[in-house]
């Protein structure tokens, strides 16, 4: 019994790795197979674009696009090749003319980055556009959401009328378009959603070469979501299929933008290589693609007078207006045998190089009533430049004895001093002491080229806040008022003895009786 | 005469080996017959795996999931027949300071979050009632295949569940409760439509024995990682994530299931010593009297693992010949062939058309229901107080 469990365990695991094995066998031997070769009609492009953003960060943008020359609206396809067979039954069977879906973590932010190719909002966006065709649009949005979540492992199945619109204006088609009515069009998304490698998992999967070959081997979800932002789509659309644009082809675009932060993931040094964002290199092309590029921007910002410096150096580059600016690239063509030869393997490099700094930088921070800020800084300044600095502190409380008797005044903060060297327009000669006027000979110069200035700002009236010093006082009323009153009147109730008094009997002469009897100091009636 | 006797001896003898040799066949035959009865008679394994506790400091309740999903994973059940529900991200939380990663070990020896997993079931959609709907197959219509559990009377299935529990209850996600009773009936619903074949039930959260008290379908066996009255503790933090990696119970049970292969013969007993009190502070409890089988003859890979219907057939297969896809390919190339005006692409942004489309007009529908009775009424009593007469004044 013991024996054939685990001889039907080693042909259930033999088997499972039979499968992959006869699957990418099969693949292979297809275009082979055939003596007369017809073009396949499903093709896969990929490409890796690496940025160097202004901030020291670097974006890399993957895209893998399959183009289907097919009919997908007829039923009976049954034969998919490059195409996801899941994708391809969800379009036939909703009948869909278009299909953006995008998962996001994290925010692009454009002043520090620069344009962003393609944004996604955060969390997860999901439009469609459906065929006219199609007879009630609600409830193929609803069947189409749910499909989703159990395809990409995403609470998708929570989109409903509450947070699905119908836009009228924008989100038009993206693809091959005739007429255009916005009732077949439906939005929603869940900003609440998260991106983990659950979702990068069937992602991966959909990728004729998975993550096996080509640029997908870079694809670990260790390191893509160590960054300051990540997004994953795919994008469906109808294409033309040739320049006349009488045939529609279908196009799968599938997209992950990532940012790696400079201090994060770089440790402060603003160099990359592939290796240090993805932990992999690149070995080989995937042999499914038709195209397999890595594209470098290599357009100099020549901030700081800093050149970027690409290894290996590139064969070809790449020249065009990109965003409203015109963009240099340089290309890496991993199906050209020539880029990954000797080493195996290709692991793309940026250095900056920047001259040799010179500046000086001193600071000493405070310690509560021993000693005060000092910074002192040496910088220099570029012409025709505004320079901005700028300290960040906090403000403490004091003892309340250190306040002054008028607080609400504020404290002063010293003037900041500014001295430089000023060219001079004219030479000057060198000062003599005696003979020069007083105002002349302040300061000390070695050369006529230069004078020296000192400058103050004004000094800073801090507004600290303030306690309110009269509470003490109104604290101690009020207690004291409270206690009297009521404990008070308690002390009273329980230590006072009562005794009974008699009604008064007797009319005005037993009164009268009654005060001299009290005067006399003798028993009353 | 003695020639006889030794003859008849001999035949004696002869018989006596013939019946013993007989006797032998006989009995091991009646062995392997009574073998069959211990076996499971299983095709086929589920795994419902629960975390339901939400939070960072919870960490550690995603991490026993994880850890059981991954060794469930390995000995054999694929995705597909996994449900896994987590009921918040720890991997891609930003308090993580390794993002995409679940450790069990301090020290970040182990991560079982891995490259290749499949959350079914996440953040908020983790609740008693889907869990229920899971169990018991009444899900709706559009629901996908892997949100399901599509076991039929052959299943063994294993159910894992963690959390903060208290007596007869389990805590979801900080709002609402499980009770041992729902869980039990929902049990008894699945015996009744013939959902499983055996079903296991683990739980680690405090007092989790009260949780298996109330079951009474057959064919359940049940652990706990606490009695009653009993909380069970967590395990080791670590430093650098700053929580508690692990819960003590689940720590010895993955330390337990490294050392299981898919071929290895450990029995459940072996699993019922897994965490002693000396390890686990708790007192670990189980359950054995609704199963029918006795624990030492059921193996653990009869829940952890997978059983494969593998079926071994000598005839050949011929696949389609190359041609037949070239040629069906060709027709599809001639059917889809030449529209006769091109097509253009949407503009994306057409100012002069958007500002000249008309709103479409919402459909108008006859007032119904409350509105139209309400109208009725008023105008019943009008008539009842003015009479008829006094229709000329409205008209």
């Amino acid at each position: 019994m013991g024996a054939s469990a685990a001889g039907k365990a080693e042909v259930a695991a033999g088997m499972a790795a039979a499968m992959p094995l006869a699957l990418f066998v099969l693949l292979l031997l297809g275009p082979g197979g055939w003596c007369l070769a017809e073009p396949q009609r499903d093709s896969l492009r990929e490409e890796l674009v690496i940025t160097p953003l202004p901030s020291g960060d670097v974006a890399a943008t993957f895209q893998f696009r399959t183009r289907w020359d097919s009919e997908l609206q007829r039923e009976g396809v049954s034969h998919y090749r490059l195409f996801p067979k899941a994708l391809g039954q969800l379009i036939s069977k909703y009948s869909l003319r278009e299909l953006h879906l995008s998962f996001t973590q994290g925010f692009w932010r454009t002043r520090y980055w620069g344009p962003p190719f393609l944004q996604a909002p955060s969390g997860a966006e999901l439009w469609v556009w459906f065929q006219d065709t199609v007879t009630n649009v609600d409830k193929s949005w609803k069947e189409l959401s749910n499909v989703l979540s159990g395809i990409f492992c995403a609470s998708l199945n929570f989109i409903d009328s509450t947070n699905t619109v119908t836009p009228t204006a924008s989100f038009k088609p993206l693809g091959l378009a005739n007429d255009t009515d916005h009732y077949f069009l439906r939005y929603a998304v869940l900003p609440r959603e998260v991106v983990c490698t659950e979702n990068l998992t069937p992602w991966k999967k959909l990728l004729p070469c998975s993550s096996k070959a080509g640029l997908s081997v870079l694809l670990k979800a260790d390191r893509l979501f160590h960054t300051s932002y990540h997004s994953q789509a795919v994008h469906i659309r109808p294409v033309c299929r040739n320049a006349r644009c009488t045939s529609i082809s279908w196009e799968l675009r599938q997209t992950l933008s990532v940012v790696f932060d400079a201090f994060i993931t770089g440790q402060g040094k603003k160099d990359w290589s592939l290796f240090r964002m993805f932990s992999r290199t690149l070995t080989e092309p995937c042999p499914l693609a038709s195209e397999s590029r890595v594209y470098v921007d290599i357009t100099n910002y020549n901030q700081d007078n800093e050149t970027l410096e690409v290894n290996p150096p590139p064969t070809t580059t790449y020249q065009d207006v990109i965003l409203g600016t015109r963009k240099t690239y340089a290309i890496y063509d991993l199906l050209d045998t020539a880029t990954i030869n000797n080493s195996r393997n290709l692991n793309i490099q940026l250095k900056w190089k920047r001259p040799a700094e010179n500046g000086y930088i001193h600071y000493q921070p405070a310690q509560d009533r021993l000693q005060p800020h000092l910074l002192e800084m040496l910088i220099q300044l570029p012409a025709n430049s505004v320079t901005k600095v700028s300290i960040q502190f906090e403000r403490a409380l004091l003892k309340w004895t250190e306040y002054t008797p008028d607080p609400n005044h504020g404290f002063y903060v010293s003037p900041s001093v500014l001295s430089a060297l000023v060219p001079s327009m004219v030479a000057a000669k060198p000062v003599d002491w005696e003979e020069s006027p007083l105002f002349n000979s302040l300061f000390p110069v070695s050369d006529g080229s230069n004078y020296f200035v000192r400058l103050y700002t004004e000094p800073l009236l801090v507004n600290l806040p303030t306690p309110d010093f009269s509470m003490p006082y109104n604290v101690i009323c009020l207690t004291c008022t409270v206690v009297a009153v009521c404990y008070g009147s308690f002390y009273n109730l329980l230590t006072r003895t009562f005794h009974i008094e008699e009604p008064r009997t007797g009319g005005l002469a037993k009164r009268l009786a009654n005060l001299i009897r009290r005067i006399r100091g003798v028993p009353l009636l | 005469m003695a020639v006889s006797h030794c003859f008849s001896r001999a035949a004696s003898a002869f018989t006596a080996v013939l019946l013993f040799s007989f006797g032998c066949v006989a009995a091991s035959h009646i062995e392997d017959q009574a073998e069959q009865f211990f076996r499971s008679g299983h095709t086929n394994n589920w795994a419902v795996l629960v975390c339901t506790s939400r939070f960072w400091f919870n960490y550690r309740h995603v991490a026993n999931t994880l850890s059981v999903y991954r060794s469930v994973k390995r000995l054999g059940i694929p995705d597909s027949h996994i449900v896994l529900m987590l009921a918040d991200d720890m991997a891609c939380n930003p308090r993580n300071p390794k993002p995409a990663t679940v450790f069990s070990h301090k020290n970040m020896e182990l991560n079982v979050y891995g490259d290749d997993v499949e959350v079914d079931y996440r953040s908020y959609e983790v609740t008693v009632e889907n869990f229920l709907r899971v169990l018991t197959g009444r899900i709706p219509p559009s629901t996908p295949r892997s949100k399901r559990l599509l076991s039929d009377d052959r299943s063994n299935i294993l159910i894992y569940m963690t959390g903060h529990g208290g007596n007869g209850f389990l805590k979801f996600q900080d709002s609402e409760e499980i009770t041992n009773i729902e869980l039990a009936d929902a049990f008894e619903q699945m015996w009744q439509k013939r959902r499983y074949n055996e079903l296991l039930f683990i739980i680690d959260t405090c007092q989790g024995a009260s949780m298996y008290e109330r079951f009474y379908s057959p064919n359940i066996m049940a652990l706990a990682s606490s009695q009653v009255g009993e909380d069970s503790l967590s395990h080791q933090p670590d430093p650098a994530i700053g929580v508690h990696l692990m819960d003590r119970y689940t720590f010895y049970v993955l330390e337990f299931l490294e050392e299981i292969n898919p071929a290895s013969q450990t029995n459940m007993n072996d699993l019922f010593q897994v965490c002693p009190k000396s390890l686990c502070v708790s007192t670990p409890g189980h359950r054995t009297d609704l199963f029918q089988r006795d624990p030492k003859n059921v193996l653990i890979t009869d829940f952890f693992g997978s059983v494969r219907k593998v079926e071994i057939t000598t005839e050949t297969i011929n696949l389609q010949q190359d041609s037949e896809i070239m040629e069906s390919s060709y027709k599809e190339d001639q059917m889809d062939e030449e529209l006769m005006e091109p097509l253009k692409y949407a503009e994306q942004l057409p100012v002069a058309q958007i500002i000249h489309q008309k709103p479409k007009l919402k459909d108008w529908h006859p007032p119904g229901g409350f509105i139209l009775g309400l109208w009725a009424l008023i105008i019943m009593v009008f008539f009842k107080t003015y009479g008829i007469k006094h229709m000329k004044f409205i008209f």
